[in-house]
């Protein structure tokens, strides 16, 4: 008799729990419901624009003032639903402009050029050919697409461990502190690209969306010729001509992580 | 067996309470962290890993602190630890739930934790990591049950247990090794990538388990009819000198190649957390006292004297497991982190809510903890009586 109306406590018990857990849980999942409207068509079109490996080549030379960096991040951020959030520490950013020392520390010498000190960098992920972001994943959640060596996210499958974050040597990604929803004004929502629910990580995708339907990647569009896309092993390609021609460099190219993205300075 | 966790005194049951209250402030703020999101906690954009994953990698040590009492004496067989190996055994399956549980709550997306085997990644250390934590914990389990079980009806465990238990003694070192390489590994981090990291956190977690153990060895001797020994606790003593010895060594011998070869992207993180930089040096305080905590800890326990003084190995015990959590949580993962990539410097400060959370996470270990020893200890009294 004591024993069973113990089991009997304890059972209730449990439930109880399992009841008071379930909650948070189905709140979490009804949240995923109310966003799964915006459906992105990543299915390569016939228009679709290919290549081995995707590079970029920027021309810092043409950005004299963060000025004339602005029209191409708010390009970036308002196709990609980027939201914009006022507390540093949750901030979200898929492309930004920084200083030389802080794109390329190590790499500033005690003096420097005057141009190249107060010219501002564009900084973005790097899509490098041996990520180690992809490397760290656990769930290949974050994969290097093969048929053209994009770096891309798959933010249902993220488990939001952020062993990626701390695996990226250049600060590309961005975790999701929070619901981002709020924070993406509702005249600017791009309802052809899916927004990201909170505890997943993000980052820029090369515009993959965009070349799936013949169109360059929005930063590039609106750079007037300031930035260069094309394929790394097309010899060519744009890009290549522009290595062939400039002196370029890479961000901590001693990593061995093969970065796509390529500076002329 | 399990019905001896639940037969206690006033003060167990008091104790136990208190432990559950913690718990549950722990889960109630996790559920609010789970509605809001981790932006609840001091995390950033520039330090993602924090107090969460700290406490996860400094228990990964207690719980393979736990072989130091298994080893010497199924290999070695030094018969006075046949007394505690359970208590080994008990308490890194308790240090497991602890890691496994902020593991959960450090994920921005827990209900998915399943695509890690849905989608096993070998390439992944997380993955092992999970293999080997898990594995670990079952093995703990396994073994310290039956050979418990073994010793209530006076009987020698079953025979197939004994290959289970020399597993698990390079099992206890591999999931500090495959947690140090969640680190070390990684490109651009330069105060994690150094081939000592294993090493490294292999001797604190020598230090700080059997520390640990060395303390519930004193406790329960005192709320209990066993004795676990004292013995047994001065080689526990022992074992804990040597270790922090060679964590400090070890620390030292960082400090050189960082300084001597003067290469900046090694020395910023040790200079960030010991002087601070660029006017930062929230940490600086932190990882002073961990430096002194743990010099005191290798008086107390090298000096025979002291450590043949129960009372004050006990405060030396306190020392090294504070000393190695300040050294090991607080400042190897913020340390790691700042500077940033960009060589940036935004300091992470765990917010209240995520060392609630974390509290309860350890609240809920010790009350699996409490239990377990619970249990061993009644089986004792009963087998002695």
């Amino acid at each position: 008799m004591m024993d069973s109306s113990r089991r009997r406590i304890l059972q209730l018990l449990g439930v109880s729990a399992l009841a008071l857990t379930t909650r948070p849980v189905f709140n979490a999942f009804a949240i995923e419901e109310q966003a799964a409207q915006a459906q992105a068509a990543f299915k390569a079109g016939e228009k679709a624009l290919k290549a081995k490996q995707w590079a970029l080549v920027i021309d810092t030379h043409k950005f004299e003032s963060e000025a004339d960096l602005e029209p191409l991040i708010e390009a970036c951020h308002r196709i990609h639903n980027v939201p914009q959030l006022q507390n540093k520490r949750h901030e979200i950013k898929w492309i930004w402009g920084t200083h030389y020392h802080n794109a390329f520390p190590g790499k500033a010498a005690r003096f420097l050029a005057e141009a190249v000190e107060h010219r501002p960098f564009l900084v973005l992920c790097n899509h490098c050919e041996n990520p180690p972001c992809v490397r760290a994943c656990p769930t290949k959640a974050t994969f290097k697409r093969e048929s053209d060596g994009i770096v891309l996210m798959d933010f249902h499958r993220c488990i939001g461990c952020r062993f990626c974050m701390a695996a990226c040597p250049f600060g590309a990604r961005s975790f999701n502190y929070r619901d981002p929803r709020p924070f993406i004004a509702e005249a600017k929502l791009n309802k052809e690209f899916p927004t990201r629910m909170k505890g997943v990580v993000e980052k820029c995708n090369f515009c993959a969306e965009r070349l799936a339907v013949g169109q360059m990647p929005a930063c590039v569009e609106v750079s007037n010729g300031a930035m260069v896309f094309g394929d790394l092993y097309d010899a060519a390609s744009e890009v290549r001509k522009l290595i062939k021609t400039n002196y370029t460099i890479r961000r901590k190219q001693t990593l061995g992580t093969e970065p796509s993205v390529y500076y002329i300075v | 067996m399990l019905e001896l966790a639940i037969k206690g005194g006033k003060k167990y049951y008091g104790w136990m309470t208190l432990l559950i209250i913690i718990v549950g402030i722990g889960f109630l703020l996790y559920l609010k962290q789970l509605d809001f999101g981790l932006g609840i906690t001091g995390l950033s954009r520039d330090t993602s890993w924090g107090f969460y994953i700290a406490n996860f990698t400094f228990l990964v040590g207690v719980a393979a602190g736990g072989v130091m009492v298994v080893l010497p004496y199924y290999l070695h067989d030094y018969k006075a630890f046949g007394k505690v190996t359970i208590l080994g055994e008990f308490l890194a399956i308790s240090s497991v739930l602890m890691c496994v549980t902020f593991i959960l709550v450090d994920l921005g997306q827990p209900m998915r934790i399943f695509n890690v085997f849905l989608y096993p990644t070998p390439n992944s250390v997380l993955f092992w990591d999970t293999i080997v934590l898990n594995g670990y914990l079952f093995l703990n389990i396994i073994i310290g049950w039956n050979v418990l079980e073994a010793e209530r009806n006076g009987v020698h465990y079953q025979k197939w247990l004994k290959p289970l238990i020399y597993i698990s003694i390079p099992w206890a070192v591999s999931i500090h090794t495959v947690t140090a390489y969640l680190y070390c590994g990684l490109p651009g981090r330069g105060f994690w990538m150094t081939a000592i990291l294993a090493p490294r956190f292999l001797s604190s977690a020598f230090a700080a388990g059997p520390a640990l153990l060395i303390l519930c060895c004193l406790i329960i001797r005192r709320v209990s009819n066993f004795d676990p020994g004292r013995e047994q606790i001065q080689s526990l003593a022992k074992i804990v000198a040597y270790a922090i010895c060679v964590n400090v060594f070890f620390f030292l011998c960082e400090v050189f190649v960082a300084f001597y070869s003067q290469i900046p992207e090694h020395m910023d993180h040790i200079k960030y957390l010991f002087v601070g930089l660029h006017g930062h040096g929230a940490y600086v305080p932190w990882m002073w006292a961990s430096m002194i905590l743990m010099v005191i800890g290798i008086i107390l326990t090298v000096n025979p004297i002291t450590r043949k003084n129960e009372g004050v190995l006990a405060v030396a015990c306190v020392v090294i497991f504070l000393g190695t959590w300040i050294d090991k949580g607080l400042g190897m993962i913020a340390g790691g982190f700042t500077p940033s990539p960009l060589h940036e410097i935004n300091e992470y400060i765990p917010s209240l809510p995520e060392i609630g959370i974390a509290l309860g996470v350890w609240a809920l270990g010790f009350l699996v903890l409490t239990a377990l020893f619970k249990i061993a200890v009644s089986v004792k009294e009963e087998v002695r009586a």
